[in-house]
């Protein structure tokens, strides 16, 4: 019988590790947490659990290896079955994976290219194309509360964690999510308020310094 | 209730391959219209607005895109034929890794070697051979990724054996030589008529790389 040891090689501001531990906290599953120091030194189990990228988030279950924020998300979805993540029919799971492989493409790489950019019209360039993303997935959630209805899931998971960086971007670029995208804004709200997420997502503010020293380290004016 | 499928593609996509193998593999029928990429088709267009790509899969007049995403969408419809991914949950997850790995590594790496010369396409010729050789490792002593049975990872992957010549001769190296495990693999996958019926003449590949250069202005 399987003991359910659940462990996440993490870091505090990784938006993907974010995705992770709120899909566990949706589930009501204990976990430990182990923090990587990803600039100072990987550590041994990180690097033989995930040999192939040597990232974060990994996910052990019972020792066994996970990788990939997405991969490990579906995974405790279809191990954990209840609340239910995913949706229940093939063509609505279909759709839940294409925005997940949409925010996947271009949410995180959008957001940063603004605080990584220099010179002005690098950073009007990199700021029009994250709008021109938060308006197409501002479509796809149209009117409804949460991207596959009424119920917080799959979606909602994997890309709320990105909002946290969504103020770091907005400072850099001197621009607010909010009026460009307000029903955008109103769902990152909603979703903020449940405590699985409020647990797990770090105020902005902290971010934002984090990403200071980011362009520190990566030489960035 | 009528299953009405039409699968919008091009012959020489690996993703669109990969469509139209799963769809074999469960003997599934469906219309295949083929897409001009320089003019695209409205059906295209409205059925696949945010990426304007192929393949889509219109099933019953829903359209379903991202050829990974259509597989898994096949395989949980017709999930008593052929099945593709493993039924069990770690299996499963190993399986879309793998896959996901496949995406986003050999694709892009192997249009660099077609698109770059001299050391730019050494270095990618170099990283090409290197995910092959991780496959491999992860191949290991099964007959197929999946298994004993073909399997989501051979049907995402297989697609690039038809584009292997090209890149041979774009980047003058042997796939053969230096990963003759993934080559029989390959080989062996061949022999299901899902995969041979499906994957083009490698050296029809090779014509179209050379027109889609000089289409792009690449020498």
């Amino acid at each position: 019988m399987s003991k359910n040891e659940l462990v996440i090689l993490d870091c505090w501001a990784s938006p993907f590790c974010m995705r992770v531990k709120i899909a566990l906290a949706e589930k009501g599953l204990d976990y430990e947490e182990r923090a990587e120091d990803l600039f100072g030194g990987k550590s041994d189990l990180l690097l033989t659990s995930n040999p192939i990228y040597k990232k974060v988030p990994v996910f052990l279950h019972d020792s066994k290896p996970l990788c990939e924020s997405t991969v490990i998300v579906s995974y405790i979805d279809e191990t954990w079955p209840a609340p239910a993540l995913l949706p229940s029919t093939p063509y609505e799971r279909s759709q839940a994976r294409f925005w997940a492989d949409y925010i996947d493409k271009k949410l995180f790489d959008s957001t940063s290219a603004i605080w990584k950019a220099s010179g002005d019209d690098a950073v009007e360039g990199a700021k029009k194309e994250f709008v021109e993303v938060l308006k197409v997935l501002e479509g796809a959630l149209g009117e409804k509360e949460y991207f596959a209805g009424d119920a917080f899931g799959y979606v909602d998971i994997l890309a709320i964690p990105i909002t946290s960086w969504f103020l770091a971007s907005e400072k850099f670029g001197n621009f607010k999510v909010e009026a460009e995208c307000p029903k955008l804004s109103t769902w990152i709200k909603r979703c903020m308020e449940k405590e699985t997420v409020a647990k797990v997502v770090p105020d902005p503010e902290k971010i934002y310094e984090f990403v200071i020293n980011l362009r520190k380290m990566f030489g960035i004016a | 209730m009528a299953n009405e499928l039409i699968l919008l593609d091009t012959w020489v996509s690996p993703f669109g391959m990969r469509v139209r193998i799963a769809l074999r593999e469960k003997g599934i029928k469906f219309e295949y219209k083929e897409e001009d990429l320089t003019n695209k088709s409205d059906l295209l267009l409205k059925m696949n607005p945010i990426h304007k790509k192929i393949p889509v899969l219109i099933h019953n007049g829903k359209p379903v895109r991202e050829s990974g995403i259509i597989v898994q969408y096949v395989d949980e419809v017709w999930h008593d034929k052929a099945p593709l991914l493993p039924s069990e949950p770690y299996p499963r997850a190993q399986a879309r890794f793998w896959a996901d790995f496949v995406d986003k590594k050999i694709y892009d790496t192997g249009r660099k070697i077609w698109t770059t010369k001299g050391d730019e396409q050494k270095s990618a010729t170099e990283e090409f051979i290197g995910y092959l050789k991780t496959l491999e490792a992860e191949l290991g002593d099964k007959p197929y990724f999946g298994g004993e049975k073909l399997g989501y990872v051979d049907v995402t992957m297989i697609p690039f054996y038809s584009w292997f010549h090209a890149y041979e001769v774009s980047g003058n190296f042997s796939i053969e030589s230096n990963c003759p495990k993934l080559m029989a693999w390959a080989k062996r996958c061949m022999q299901h008529e899902s995969v041979s019926k499906t994957l083009p003449d490698p050296k029809k590949v090779y014509e179209f790389i050379l027109q889609l250069k000089k289409r792009l202005g690449i020498e």
